[in-house]
């Protein structure tokens, strides 16, 4: 969806070449977090018992798998633009910047991809037939 | 060469005051969490590769030290949060009267320390509810 006023593209970038959109979506990322954070929270505090067993069958339920996954990713999206911001406020240097920036966006990258192929791989692995040994379906 | 008094940017002349400490802890909570995802993403890549690596895992999360640092987390959490909520209000236009401001201000920093500590004391119940040991 484009919330952007005709204005603004009427008028093109500006100066940063990408006007407001690092700043929105920091807003459209914090939103989504308002509610899947506090639902894993939730999530982890009611499991209670974080043993392999009680927590790979909880993720492997498809609802938590899918939000467990939009939780990783945006969560990840969103330290992104935080910290850009941050070090673009702090680190002086260009070329310090630059390669700051560069460094912890590779490393969000690879912790975002960590994180989401290990929720698929246990989402995937645990057979349905335990969760009907379990009970859970 | 004579040293002149040259004027200093308007940042250097502020008076420390509760505005710039909230917004720093923002930012500081932000950073602090950050940290705080490698964790995440290495409980979850060990519960991927099986129940020994888990478990190994957890004996390293159950160390004093990672618990001081959960512990931390969980405030920077609920600090952010309530924080960011109050960020999101003033981007609607909302809550920026300097006695509003100063009100949500300390409403944000009382609610993360009640949930703080009413979230820590429900995860060490479990701990003393469930054989395996619970996540604090």
């Amino acid at each position: 969806m484009n919330m952007r006023s005709p204005m603004k593209s009427v008028l093109g970038l500006g100066a940063a070449k990408q006007g407001s959109h690092h700043w929105w979506m920091q807003r459209v990322s914090s939103v989504a977090l308002l509610l899947l954070a506090p639902w894993f929270l939730l999530s982890l505090i009611s499991l209670g018992d974080v043993s392999y067993a009680s927590l790979t069958l909880w993720i492997a339920q498809p609802v938590h798998s899918v939000l467990l996954t939009m939780f990783v990713v945006i969560t990840v999206y969103h330290t992104q633009l935080g910290l850009q911001v941050v070090i673009e406020d702090y680190v002086a240097h260009e070329g310090l910047k630059l390669v700051t920036i560069l460094i912890i966006n590779f490393v969000l990258l690879l912790l975002a991809v960590i994180g989401v192929f290990s929720i698929l791989r246990i989402a995937f692995s645990v057979s349905p037939a335990i969760h009907l040994q379990m009970g859970l379906e | 060469m004579i040293q002149q008094e040259r004027p200093l940017s308007p940042f250097m002349q502020y008076r420390w005051q509760y505005t710039n400490t909230l917004s720093i802890l923002h930012r500081l909570t932000g950073i602090f969490m950050s940290a705080g995802l490698l964790l995440l993403v290495y409980w979850l890549a060990s519960a991927a590769s099986g129940s020994e690596d888990y478990n190994a895992a957890l004996n390293l999360l159950n160390r004093p030290v990672v618990k001081f640092a959960m512990f931390l987390w969980l405030f920077s959490f609920y600090y952010h949060l309530f924080n960011g909520i109050r960020h999101l209000c003033w981007d609607l236009g909302w809550g920026f009267e300097r006695a509003v401001a100063k009100k949500t201000g300390w409403l944000t920093l009382i609610c993360a320390i009640v949930l703080t500590a009413l979230t820590w004391m429900c995860l060490s119940l479990h701990v003393y509810a469930s054989a395996n040991g619970g996540l604090v």
